[in-house]
């Protein structure tokens, strides 16, 4: 059984088509790092597997299933918002929050969902941080007990959006690695999507880079490759390899990581 | 002044004979409780502005009853309601968008005097509107604010769990099946309900500082969600009944009082919070990062 199955899909909003035409199977039990430049729809089509966006043609299967909105094999981390920054509440009950949340009633938990909050805090090792106010913990700790919540309910499969973006060298070392750990420990597939493929290198089975309305799903040396980039770029790159890290040039620029300037940038803008 | 001192003790002690004492301490007491509740998830939204905003709409409605000669609570409750439910649809559309909600206010406080000054023979009650007159409440409006404040309470423990979730992680509680729109029609409405009663006590002017002022010094006080939301009700109802005694004893207006109040209360918890942070952070900064 494939975690995701896609057939045909076709996703976009608006007059624009994001991702045409694609066929894929992403594994039951593989960690796939999801790369692209901005726009190329790695954020999209996380939001057609969870349910959120109907795709405009084909079909999304997901776990065995119809794709749906609100399932609860599905994990999912969004990317980190600014709010966060200054909340008071203590990470306990920011990832807390998050068990059976969907359900009418009181934000009451039973002894049941109390264990899974702590089972969850454990296998990301936030236990002690979740005491602290969320305002009071540092871009690492706070993905972690952003983790720690898409874990509840035991997905079989894991979204994860951008958790390295605005971390240091060391801080994404440290979150590939734990999700890495914990994919392996519970025999998940996990979905990361990144703006650079260096941190992932090493943790990630097979790779899946989105550009140009298409997508290409393999190993890294099949993937990451000039013929293959150039296509999805849609302008001539070079794929560089230097003490077993990966560099994509077009024209001179280093366009990963280009991207993920740009990107850090509008973050800080923003906030 | 000095007259009153030895007199004041001898004062409060009659304090409950008085039957508008007796209504004014039930109504504030019934405000404040649902002010703290529903002023913590309004802080925690980061929504504060809105309600705000929801008061000064109501007071068009309340002068705009006046004139068609029903009570004013009611024109209030039935355009803040309408108001609320309107920013709700509205949604995401509506973040940061200070400036339309600030126009929004204004004109609806300029209507409220315009309704006002076709019906001067109750001039008069603009005053009373827009800062409030909790020793004006007869027990009849005891009544009725405890109707609406039992409406509001049942409708935010209805909503309260999917609520805290879509207001820290709106993505993910969609993709868990929240309807975010959803989530902000029902708070609004609630929002308009605790607001058209807070108008009640202190005016729709100074509804910031019964619905906010509390909410915010308990979320600067506590970091676990049951502490602050019982924080929060107890600032609120301490400073709305304290603020009425001082306000018995001095004949000072009641809504000053309450005011100050709030925001010392506030102050203080600022003051407080900072305090054992800056310490720790000087102890230990390698802890932290």
């Amino acid at each position: 059984m494939s975690a995701v199955e896609l057939t045909g899909v076709s996703l976009g909003f608006g007059a624009r088509t994001v991702l045409a035409n694609i066929d894929l199977a992403i594994r039951d039990s593989e960690f796939v790092g999801v790369l692209g430049p901005n726009g190329s729809g790695k954020t999209t089509l996380m939001r057609a597997i969870l349910g959120l966006l109907t795709p405009r043609s084909g079909t999304i299967r997901v776990l065995g299933q119809e794709v749906a909105r609100g399932n609860s094999a599905v994990g999912y981390m969004p990317q980190t918002r600014s709010a966060l920054d200054s909340l008071r509440l203590s990470g306990w009950d920011f990832v807390a929050s998050g068990a059976n949340g969907h359900r009418w009633g009181l934000p009451l938990l039973h002894s049941q969902a109390r264990r899974e909050v702590h089972w969850a805090l454990d296998m990301v090792h936030a236990s002690d941080l979740a005491r602290r106010p969320l305002a009071e913990t540092s871009g690492g700790e706070r993905q972690r007990l952003l983790l720690a919540q898409a874990l509840l309910g035991r997905p079989k499969l894991l979204l994860l959006d951008e958790p390295l973006i605005s971390l240091d060298p060391h801080h994404q070392r440290t979150v590939v690695e734990l999700t890495r750990t914990l994919q392996q420990q519970l025999g998940i597939a996990v979905l990361f999507t990144a703006h650079e493929i260096n941190p992932l290198l090493g943790a990630l089975d097979r790779v899946l880079y989105l550009g140009s309305g298409q997508a290409a799903l393999g190993a890294v040396e099949e993937v990451i490759t000039g013929p293959v980039l150039s296509r999805l770029y849609g302008s001539e790159i070079d794929v560089v390899r230097v003490n077993g890290r990966i560099f994509v040039m077009s024209g001179g620029y280093d366009v990963e990581h280009d991207a993920h300037q740009h990107d850090h940038n509008e973050h800080h803008v923003h906030v | 002044m000095s007259s009153m001192t030895p007199t004041s003790t001898i004062t409060t002690s009659t304090m409950f004979t008085y039957e508008f004492m007796q209504n004014a301490f039930a109504a504030a007491g019934i405000v404040a409780a649902v002010s703290g509740l529903v002023g913590f998830f309004l802080v925690l939204r980061s929504q504060t502005f809105a309600g705000h905003a929801l008061s000064h709409v109501g007071f068009a409605g309340a002068t705009g009853a006046v004139l068609l000669g029903i009570s004013p609570l009611w024109g209030l409750v039935a355009l803040t309601l309408l108001a609320g439910i309107f920013m709700g649809l509205l949604g995401e559309r509506l973040h940061q968008r200070d400036v339309a909600i600030g126009i929004v206010l204004a004109m609806s406080l300029g209507l409220g005097l315009l309704f006002l000054h076709f019906f001067t023979a109750y001039a008069s009650q603009a005053t009373t509107l827009l800062f409030g007159n909790i020793l004006g409440v007869d027990a009849e409006t005891v009544w009725i604010l405890l109707l609406l404040a039992l409406a509001a309470v049942t409708a935010l423990a209805i909503i309260a769990r999917p609520l805290l979730f879509a207001s820290l992680q709106p993505e993910l509680a969609e993709a868990k099946g929240v309807s975010l729109r959803l989530m902000s029609v029902l708070f609004l409405a609630v929002v308009a309900l605790a607001v058209a009663q807070c108008a009640q006590i202190v005016g729709v002017l100074l509804v910031f500082a019964l619905m906010v002022g509390p909410a915010a010094a308990a979320q600067r006080l506590t970091t676990k969600f049951w502490h602050g939301i019982v924080l929060s009700v107890a600032l609120a109802l301490g400073e709305a009944w304290l603020g009425l005694m001082l306000a018995y004893v001095t004949d000072w207006p009641t809504s000053f009082w309450i005011t100050s109040l709030s925001g010392c209360v506030y102050l203080a918890a600022v003051v407080a919070a900072s305090l054992p942070t800056a310490a720790r952070e000087a102890a230990s900064p390698a802890l932290l990062n």
